[in-house]
């Protein structure tokens, strides 16, 4: 029993941060019809963006609420930054060309980041991995049995923020007018822009706000498992592309679902199988998910319009 | 649609176009560099007063610390030898070519060495995965090749030029079982291995099998993939079988994460290890963690030999740092390359491959030198302990 609520800690530890990287590409894919390929490594520029943060104001052996506050803020404002720039410049002048054209630049994007950032010049980081500082001092927050579980209290802090992120997008997305013209664009344009909305402006807010939480959720994946590396958008970004497909693309609450299935599905695979099966199976369910519902759990599927 | 059904047909005629380039051109340098040299003066790697060699290394990508230290002793070595006079009056340059850590981009590197740089013979790689994809270029061109730090037997099977100054892994397994078994006394182990690395694997092979014929029992077996940060699910399910230790033949940017996490899931098992395990970014990553764990090694900087403190004293003076073992054996490597086109009687890559395989008592910073009939080195491990963000040399065990 011990082991089973073990697991399900760190399923859901491991699902929450899917679930934040695949809202983004949620999102973009809504209002751009995009997969953004780039998504995992604006991930690691927010890494990065917070660890430099931390380190500048010394928050590297001591730890507060405020600390925490402001490394998070900074590399999401960071982050909202170069995804208005990788929207800017590469994706805008693109809009009319044939789609597979903006998701071949994606993919340069993605490469762009994540092997540039390992060149050792100026403040790029170098291809070695570090450690994140420890920006909330671990402390067991509860302890079940003879040690049998050890609940710490980054584990309930990060939960904590990554809920309240999902809550936050859920009132933007669906309490505001930013929130309602978003939704508008996501579902036709063309008719969008003849109604007044300023498409192009929507989405680039939209790329800031996918970034944003790209960023808030990179820091969390930092205080999780300690490592950051220039490769490392890559490896989560490919997990949270899986996630969004599987909740359905282009649906906010279906990347959560999905985000949170996946990090358990894979957890309970190691935990009570094998863990050779780990990627094995989260594929599978993947391919199982997109043979019952090809639109995702909670996607639909629309006629195409011809 | 028809601009763009004509875009595709064009790009997919000049794609024919490059493919055919390429297969053209690949063959001519290769065949000029393994046959016999039709004139003088043209002998591959050799060219007026200066040999050259190639190194293929991981100076980025997940392992760019064992690149980047390796690199940097070949340099050292190198610059010595000329410092020295060179070889047979020629300097000695060497071309250096990152794979990214990848293997098909180690293969890539290798096939660029051997038709465009036309080299004398290769140095590299340390993980094992990318020096079989050197190996399988090096061996049909017969461009000797010499790893300095792949411990997996696949590599120098690859073919009569492929050598290594290091021990294989069948060797590296047996220390830490045996010393898991005589010096730990503990009889229940769990493994966690790294499902996609050839190094990894053979390692935790042979170390199970020779720990169980020792009468030690394996409680757990793990694995994981490269590239994966979170290994809570893997170490719950050790948890529950209660080792002694487990064995974790990785690298080291693995262990950092796999040690922390151990902890803070409450496991006390001892962590034990191989030769991956040696990087300063092991202590950074798992700080407090790793200590007290122990893995073999090639060799100890506290070796008081005065070679190895000789090369500790340039290495650190160079690039300010300690050497690692992969820089030990880097030096090696190249030193061991010198040496045989010193004593070969000929530039030519079948004489200097014949050199290699005559190498015998050679003294390098990692030990002396054989290497056997199957070009694999023949030498002692040392077991190392974390002790306070250092290594702590602990016990020597011989072949």
């Amino acid at each position: 029993m011990s082991d089973f609520t073990q697991h399900l800690i760190n399923g859901l530890a491991a699902g929450t941060i899917y679930a934040l990287v695949a809202l983004g590409y949620t999102m973009v894919y809504g209002v751009l019809k995009l997969i953004n390929f780039a998504h995992g490594d604006v991930m690691m520029v927010g890494t990065f963006l917070g660890y430099v943060v931390a380190q500048k104001l010394g928050y590297e052996h001591q730890s507060s609420l405020w600390g925490v506050l402001v490394i998070f803020l900074a590399a999401m404002a960071g982050c909202a930054v170069l995804g208005f720039v990788i929207e800017r410049f590469a994706y805008r002048p693109l809009r009319d060309k044939p789609r597979l054209t903006a998701l071949i630049t994606a993919i340069g994007i993605s490469f762009t980041l994540s092997y540039g950032f390992q060149l050792d010049f100026g403040p790029l980081p170098g291809a070695a991995p570090r450690a994140f500082p420890e920006i909330i001092t671990p402390r067991e927050w509860l302890i079940i049995g003879d040690r049998a579980v050890v609940i710490w209290n980054w584990q309930v802090i990060s939960l904590a923020i990554a809920i309240g992120l999902m809550l936050m997008l859920q009132g933007l997305v669906y309490r505001t007018r930013f929130g309602r013209a978003m939704r508008a664009v996501s579902f036709d344009h063309r008719t969008a822009a003849l109604m007044g909305i300023p498409v192009d402006r929507i989405i680039a807010l939209t790329f800031m706000l996918g970034s944003a939480l790209a960023a808030g959720a990179g820091i969390l994946y930092a205080i999780k498992d300690t490592a950051i590396q220039p490769l490392m958008g890559l490896y989560v970004g490919l997990k949270a592309f899986v996630a969004a497909v599987i909740g359905g693309i282009g649906n906010v609450p279906g990347a959560v679902v999905g985000g949170l299935l996946l990090g358990l599905v894979e957890e309970f695979v190691v935990g009570y199988s094998s863990s050779s099966w780990r990627d094995a199976v989260a594929f599978g369910f993947l391919i199982v998910v997109l043979l019952v519902r090809p639109g995702g759990l909670f996607g639909r599927v629309a006629a195409e319009k011809v | 649609m028809r601009s763009s059904s004509l875009a595709a047909v064009l790009t997919s005629c000049a794609l024919a176009l490059v493919g055919c380039e390429k297969k053209e051109s690949a063959p001519s340098p290769a065949s000029g560099g393994t046959a016999a040299a039709p004139a003088p003066g043209v002998t591959p790697g050799v060219s007026g007063d200066t040999i050259l060699l190639g190194e293929v290394g991981s100076l980025t990508g997940s392992e760019a610390t064992f690149g980047i230290s390796t690199r940097n002793a070949i340099e050292l070595a190198i610059n010595e030898v000329n410092a020295a006079g060179g070889v047979k009056g020629k300097k000695i340059e060497i071309r250096v070519y990152d794979n990214q850590s990848k293997p098909e981009e180690a293969a890539n590197a290798a096939n660029r060495l051997i038709n465009q740089d036309n080299v004398l013979l290769i140095l590299g790689e340390v993980a094992s995965t990318n020096s079989i994809a050197m190996a399988t270029k090096a061996q049909p061109a017969k461009v000797p090749m010499i790893s300095n730090a792949s411990t997996n037997p696949k590599v120098t099977q690859i073919g009569d030029y492929i050598f290594r100054v290091c021990f294989i892994d069948p060797f590296q397994g047996y220390v830490m079982a045996k010393f898991a078994h005589d010096n730990l006394k503990i009889n229940k182990v769990a493994v966690l291995r790294d499902l996609g690395s050839d190094y990894s694997q053979g390692l935790a092979d042979v170390f199970e099998r020779k720990f169980t014929e020792m009468g030690g029992k394996i409680v757990a077996g793990e694995t994981y993939t490269k590239g994966s940060t979170d290994f809570r699910s893997q170490l719950t399910a050790i948890k529950r079988a209660a080792p002694d230790a487990i064995y974790i033949p990785g690298y080291y940017n693995d262990i950092g994460l796999i040690a922390r996490q151990a902890r803070e899931l409450g496991i006390t098992a001892k962590l034990m290890g191989g030769d991956g395990w040696d990087s300063e970014k092991l202590f950074e990553l798992g700080g407090s963690a790793v200590e007290g764990s122990y893995f073999s090694n090639h060799y100890s900087p506290d070796d008081p030999n005065p070679r190895v403190q000789k090369f500790i004293a340039s290495y650190k003076k160079a690039y300010g740092s300690v050497p690692d073992s992969l820089a030990a054996l880097g030096y090696d490597a190249a030193m061991v390359a010198v040496d045989a086109i010193k004593r070969a009687p000929s530039f030519d890559r079948a004489a200097i491959r014949d050199a290699i395989a005559q190498t015998k008592n050679f003294h390098g910073v990692t030990g002396s030198i054989t290497l056997d009939e199957k070009r694999n080195a023949t030498k002692s491990a040392v077991v190392l302990e974390v002790e306070k963000g250092k290594t702590k040399y602990v016990d020597t065990i011989a072949p």
